[in-house]
C-alpha cells in the first residue's frame, strides 16, 4: 500500500456508518411476567418484588398482554410487518441483576420486523429502516458500595425493575452522521410517547440507547469494523459520543493501524469512549425457545385493534396544522412536539382563538412560562379554556397585547377568569379615536426632539412619542390605532 | 392382615363411617414412618405442624357431616420434595436448596390441600428429579420397600416407596422421562403421568420445562384417578397449563376395554428387556385380551431416537433451568470475595455430579456452532416422535408397553451414566410426545414388582386410567405387598 494514503487520513474520505439499538420501557401498570407494579421510581428496594420476578425456584412467567399490545401499537407506528406467529427464547447469562441467569426475550421469531422511521433533517428526508420491534423483560438494578464496581467491597441488588416490560427496538445501520443519530432518537421517542407506551425518560433510563458505528470509505458499500457504544443517558451525549467515535476510528485508520471489534463505553467526565469488552471475550447467550411460555398467535384482528387505537402521528399531525390551519411549518413542528400540546392547540382553536394567534401564543409566551414554572399549559391554573378566554379577547380587540401577556403571567399558575378581571380592573383596550386624540397632541407636545427627529426621517423616533400615549393609559390604548393618529397628525 | 384402612378409597370410606378420625390415619401414617422410613429413607422432611392443623379440620368438617365433603378429606399425603411448600423446607433433593423455605406453594400440592388432604412431609428424590434410581439425592438413597438392598427407580423414588411401604396412601411425584412411571413399577404401585399441560408446574422446581409433569403415586387406579382430579385444570399462573376442560378421570373408569384397540408397539418388546418383565407383560396383554380388547401390533420406528433426543433437550432446559441456584438470592452461598468465584465455588460444592454433568451437556447443546447439530435437531426429531404416536392413535386407542425394561436393581448396578439413561428408553418417549401415561403393577419377578404401561393420546388421561383400571381389577396384583411392610404392624 502506498505511503501517502497511510500517512494522511484527511485524503481518504471517510463516511460513518450509524445503528441504533433502543431499549424502551414500557407503560404498563404491571410487571412483563408477574403482577409486580411497573413503575419502581421512589419505590424502597426490593419493594415491587414477587417469587417470579425474583426467579425463585418453580415461578413461572405469565405473560401481560398489555405488553403485547404496546409493542404492536409501536411496530405498527413503526411501519414494521407483525408476522402471525412470535415466540419468546431464553438469553442466558450469569449476573446478580439477572434472577433467573436468563433473559426472557425474542430470538429469531420477533414481535415485529422490517419497519421504517423517516424524518426530515436540514430540509433533507432521512430514511432509516427498522430490523426489529421485540419485547423482553428488564433486569434489576446494582448499587456497589461507594458508588464505583472497582473499589467496591459489596454490591446491593434492587429488584423492582427486574421483569419490568421493555421493548427493543433495532434500527438499522442507515444513518450517516452523528446529527442524524441524535434526530432519529428524539424522533423515535417522541413517537413513542404519542402512542403512550413509554415516558421518554433518558436520565432514569426507561428510554435507553446503544450505538453501533464503524466509518468507511465514501462509496464503499462494505461495512468496516463495529464498535458498539454504551452508557449514553441523553441526546447530547449520544450525538457527542458518536461524534468522538467517528473521529477516532478514523484516526486510528490513519495512523495504519486496525480496528477492533468491541464494546465502549462513553465517559461523560472525559468525553470519550472507553474498551470495555473486546469480542473474544463477547457472551454465547445460548438462546433457544422459551419453553415457560407456548408460542403467541397473534390474530389480524386482534393486530386491527390495536392499528384502530393508534393516534395521528406527529409528523401527519405537523402537516395537518399547516394545511388545515395555515401555521407555518415551523409553529406546527413545536405545536406537534408532544401530543398534549398539539391537543391543547387543537383545544384553542377549537374554542374560537384564530389558529395563527393561538400558535403565535402557544409557542412563544406559554412554552416559556411552562418552561420556567416547569407546568405544562393542561396542568396549569389557567389551563387550556382559560387561555382561550383571553386569546379570544385579544382577538377582539377588548385587550391588547401587553395587557394580555402581563394577564396570562399572573393568571398562568393560579388561574382566573381573564374577561372578569379585565372588567373589574378596567384593563380594557383604549381604541376610542376621541379618547385617544387628545393624549396623542398631549404626547406630541411633550416630544417635541422625538417629533422632530420623526420628521427629519428618524421612523424609529416615533416610538418614544407612541410609548408616551401606552403610558399615560397603562399600556391598554389601542397600539395600532395611536400609530395611525400620530402619522396623521404629523403627516398633516 | 389388618383391617385398618390403607388406600384412599378406604381411607376415605372410614372416615366418613366415623370408624377412624383423620388425626388417627396421621398417627398411623407416623408411625409407619417412624418404624420404616430410617430404612427406606422415603421422606428429607415432615411438615408436621401443617398436618396436625389440616388432621384436625378435617376431623372437624367430618364430625360436622358438613355435605359435599372433599374428595381427599382427611387423607395423608406426601408430595415430592421438588413441590413448593409456603414455609415448608424445599431441597430438590440438593445441597444447593438446603434450608430454602419458599413463601409459594406449588398449585398442585395447594390443590390436594384444598381437597383435604393431610400434607405428611416432603419425599426423597433424585437431586432436580434427574435419575432413575434416586441415587443421586444428595440426602442418601431411597431403599425399595421390596427389597431393601435394591433401587426404588427414580426420580421420584421417596413418592414411590412410601406408597409401597403403606406410609400414606396417596403421594405425588413429578415425570419428565419416566421418573413416576418408573419408580411406580419399580415398586409396585400406580403411577400416573398426565398428559402435558394437565396439572400446573406452579410451584413445581423445574428440571426440563417442556417434560415435566406432575401427577399421583396411588394403591390403586382408582386412588390415582381420584387424585388426578383433585389436581388437574387450567392455572393462571402456568402459561403451559391448558384452558381446556377435564374430563372426569372417575366418571368412566369402569367402562372396561371391551372392544378397544390396544397398539403393542414392537419396539418396546426388543433388546434389553428382562425375559421376566416380557412373560410379565405379555400375561397382561393376555388379560387385556381377555377382557374384550383387541391387541394390534404397532410400530413405532423412532424409539431407538428417543433417549438421545431426551438427553438432549431434558439437559439443554436444564442447564437453563438451573441457573438462577448462583448463591445470590437464595440456598447455599460459598462466598469467595469475586463475583465469579462466589458463583463456581456454590455450584461445585452445591450441585452432585449427575446435576453437573447434564449442565455440562445441555450447555453444550445450546452453545454457538453446535445448536443446529444437537438441540434443532433433536426438536426436529421430537416432533417426528409425536407425530408417530399421533398416526398410531388412528389405528389403536391406546399402547400397552412394559413401563421398565427391567425390575429393581441393586443399588450401585448402574454406576455408568448411560446404562442408567438407558433404563428410561420405555417410558421417554411419552414425556416428549406429552401424552398422559400409567404404570400398573402387572405380576412379580423373582419377587419384584413389574409395571404394564399404558399410553392414551393426549388429553384423553382418562382413557389411560380406565384400560389401566380394568387391568388392575381383574387381577390381584394390587393387593400384593412388600415384605417389609407386613413386618411392621401398621
Amino acid at each position: 500500500m502506498t505511503e501517502t494514503l497511510r500517512g494522511a487520513p484527511a485524503m481518504v474520505d471517510h463516511e460513518a456508518v450509524i445503528g441504533l439499538e433502543v431499549h424502551a420501557q414500557l407503560l404498563t401498570r404491571s410487571k412483563m411476567f408477574c403482577g409486580c407494579p411497573a413503575g419502581y421510581v421512589g419505590a424502597a428496594p426490593n419493594e415491587n418484588t414477587c417469587p417470579v420476578c425474583l426467579g425463585l425456584p418453580g415461578t413461572l412467567p405469565v405473560i401481560n398482554r398489555r405488553a403485547v399490545e404496546h409493542t404492536v401499537r409501536t411496530a405498527l407506528a413503526l411501519n414494521c410487518e407483525i408476522p402471525h406467529f412470535t415466540k419468546f427464547d431464553r438469553k442466558n447469562y450469569f449476573y446478580p441483576d439477572l434472577p433467573k441467569g436468563y433473559q426472557i426475550s425474542q430470538y429469531d421469531l420477533p414481535l415485529s420486523r422490517n419497519g421504517h422511521l423517516e424524518f426530515s433533517l436540514d430540509g433533507r428526508r432521512v430514511r432509516c429502516g427498522i430490523t426489529r420491534v421485540h419485547l423482553e423483560e428488564d433486569t434489576g438494578t446494582l448499587h456497589h458500595a461507594g458508588d464505583v464496581l472497582q473499589s467496591a467491597t459489596s454490591s446491593l441488588v434492587d429488584y423492582n425493575r427486574s421483569g419490568v416490560p421493555l421493548m427493543e427496538i433495532v434500527g438499522e445501520p442507515d444513518l450517516r452522521s452523528a446529527e442524524e443519530a441524535r434526530e432519529y432518537l428524539v424522533r423515535l421517542r417522541q413517537i413513542l410517547m404519542y402512542i403512550g407506551v413509554n415516558d421518554g425518560n433518558l436520565e432514569e433510563g426507561s428510554f435507553r440507547c446503544d450505538a453501533n458505528v464503524s466509518v468507511r470509505p465514501r462509496g464503499s458499500d462494505t461495512l468496516g469494523v463495529k464498535v458498539e457504544i454504551k452508557n449514553m443517558n441523553s441526546f447530547r451525549a449520544v450525538q457527542r459520543a458518536v461524534e468522538y467515535e467517528i473521529t477516532r476510528q478514523i484516526t486510528v485508520l490513519g495512523a495504519g493501524e486496525t480496528l477492533h471489534q468491541e464494546t465502549r463505553g462513553w465517559v461523560e467526565a472525559r468525553a470519550a469512549t472507553v474498551s470495555q469488552r473486546s469480542k473474544e471475550h463477547a457472551h454465547d447467550y445460548r438462546y433457544f425457545p422459551e419453553p415457560d411460555l407456548a408460542p403467541m398467535v397473534l390474530s389480524v384482528e386482534m393486530v386491527e385493534e390495536v392499528r384502530h387505537t393508534l393516534p395521528e402521528l406527529p409528523e401527519a399531525r405537523a402537516a395537518r396544522l399547516v394545511a388545515e390551519h395555515g401555521i407555518g411549518a415551523d409553529d406546527a413542528g413545536v405545536l406537534t412536539a408532544t401530543r398534549e400540546e398539539a391537543d391543547s392547540f387543537e383545544r384553542l382553536v377549537a374554542a374560537g382563538v384564530p389558529a395563527r394567534l393561538a400558535a403565535n401564543w402557544q409557542v412563544n409566551a406559554v412554552n416559556g412560562l411552562s418552561n420556567a414554572h416547569h407546568v405544562p399549559l393542561w396542568e396549569s391554573g389557567l389551563g387550556i379554556d382559560g387561555l382561550a378566554a383571553l386569546l379570544r379577547l385579544v382577538d377582539a380587540g377588548t385587550v391588547n397585547q401587553t395587557t394580555a401577556k402581563e394577564l396570562l403571567e399572573e393568571l398562568y399558575l393560579g388561574g382566573g377568569d381573564p374577561g372578569a378581571i379585565v372588567r373589574e380592573r378596567g384593563l380594557g383596550q383604549v381604541s376610542d379615536a376621541a379618547e385617544l386624540a387628545a393624549l396623542v397632541d398631549a404626547a406630541i407636545e411633550a416630544n417635541a426632539k422625538a417629533v422632530a427627529d420623526f420628521q427629519g426621517g428618524k421612523e424609529g423616533a416615533l416610538q418614544a412619542v407612541v410609548g408616551h400615549v401606552m403610558k399615560a393609559t397603562k399600556g391598554r390604548a389601542d397600539a395600532k390605532l395611536v400609530n395611525r393618529l400620530l402619522r396623521e397628525r404629523l403627516s398633516g | 392382615m389388618s383391617a385398618a384402612p390403607e388406600t384412599l378409597a378406604e381411607c376415605a370410606a372410614a372416615l366418613r363411617a366415623g370408624a377412624v378420625t383423620a388425626v388417627e390415619l396421621l398417627e398411623r401414617s407416623r408411625a409407619r414412618i417412624a418404624a420404616l422410613d430410617p430404612q427406606v429413607n422415603a421422606f428429607l422432611s415432615r411438615t408436621d405442624d401443617l398436618a396436625d392443623r389440616a388432621a384436625v379440620e378435617a376431623d372437624r368438617l367430618l364430625s360436622a357431616g358438613t355435605p359435599g365433603l372433599p374428595a381427599l378429606c382427611g387423607v395423608p399425603v406426601a408430595v415430592k420434595d421438588v413441590l413448593c411448600v409456603e414455609g415448608a423446607e424445599t431441597t430438590a433433593g440438593s445441597l444447593i436448596l438446603r434450608g430454602f423455605r419458599p413463601p409459594y406453594t406449588a398449585t398442585a400440592v395447594q390443590r390436594l390441600l384444598d381437597a383435604g388432604a393431610v400434607l405428611v412431609g416432603k419425599t426423597n428424590c433424585d437431586e432436580f428429579a434427574m435419575g432413575s434410581s434416586n441415587e443421586n439425592s444428595a440426602y442418601g438413597p431411597v431403599r425399595n420397600p421390596w427389597d431393601l438392598g435394591r433401587v426404588p427407580g427414580g426420580s421420584s423414588g421417596g413418592s414411590a416407596a412410601a406408597v409401597a411401604a403403606r406410609m400414606v396412601p396417596l403421594s405425588l411425584g413429578t415425570d419428565t422421562g419416566g421418573s413416576i412411571r418408573q419408580p411406580a413399577a419399580l415398586c409396585g404401585v400406580v403411577g400416573f403421568k398426565p398428559t402435558y399441560g394437565r396439572v400446573s408446574r406452579y410451584g413445581l422446581i423445574a428440571f426440563a420445562s417442556s417434560l415435566d409433569q406432575v401427577g399421583p403415586f396411588a394403591l390403586s387406579v382408582e386412588d390415582a384417578a381420584t387424585c388426578f382430579a383433585a389436581v388437574a385444570g387450567h392455572d393462571p399462573l402456568d402459561g403451559t397449563s391448558s384452558p381446556t376442560s377435564v374430563e372426569d378421570p372417575l366418571g368412566g373408569l369402569r367402562e372396561g376395554v371391551d372392544g378397544l384397540r390396544l397398539g403393542v408397539p414392537h419396539e418396546y418388546f426388543g433388546e434389553g428387556l428382562d425375559p421376566g418383565v416380557r412373560a410379565a407383560v405379555e400375561g397382561a396383554l393376555e388379560v387385556l385380551r381377555s377382557l374384550g380388547a383387541t391387541l394390534e401390533e404397532v410400530s413405532l420406528p423412532t424409539t431407538d431416537a428417543a433417549l438421545s433426543t431426551y438427553y438432549v433437550i431434558a439437559p439443554a432446559e436444564c442447564s437453563s433451568n438451573l441457573a438462577r441456584y448462583d448463591g445470590i438470592r437464595f440456598g447455599m452461598r460459598e462466598d469467595r470475595g469475586s463475583l465469579l468465584e462466589t458463583y463456581l465455588r456454590t455450584r461445585d460444592a452445591g450441585f452432585g455430579a449427575e446435576v453437573k454433568r447434564r449442565i455440562m451437556l445441555g450447555t453444550y447443546a445450546l452453545s454457538s456452532g453446535y445448536y443446529d447439530a444437537y438441540y434443532r435437531k433433536a426438536q426436529k426429531v421430537r416432533t417426528l416422535i409425536a407425530d408417530e404416536f399421533s398416526r398410531v392413535f388412528e389405528r389403536v386407542d391406546a399402547i400397552v408397553s412394559p413401563t421398565s425394561p427391567v425390575p429393581a436393581f441393586p443399588l450401585g448396578a448402574h454406576s455408568d451414566p448411560l446404562s442408567m439413561y438407558l433404563l428410561d428408553v420405555l417410558t421417554v418417549p411419552v414425556n416428549l410426545a406429552g401424552l398422559p401415561g400409567v404404570s400398573v403393577p402387572c405380576g412379580l419377578v423373582d419377587g419384584l414388582p413389574v409395571g404394564l404401561q399404558v399410553v392414551a393420546p393426549r388429553f384423553l388421561d382418562a382413557r389411560a386410567l380406565r384400560i389401566a383400571h380394568a387391568y388392575e381389577q381383574a387381577t390381584g396384583w394390587r393387593t400384593l405387598r412388600p415384605a417389609s411392610v407386613e413386618a411392621v404392624a401398621p
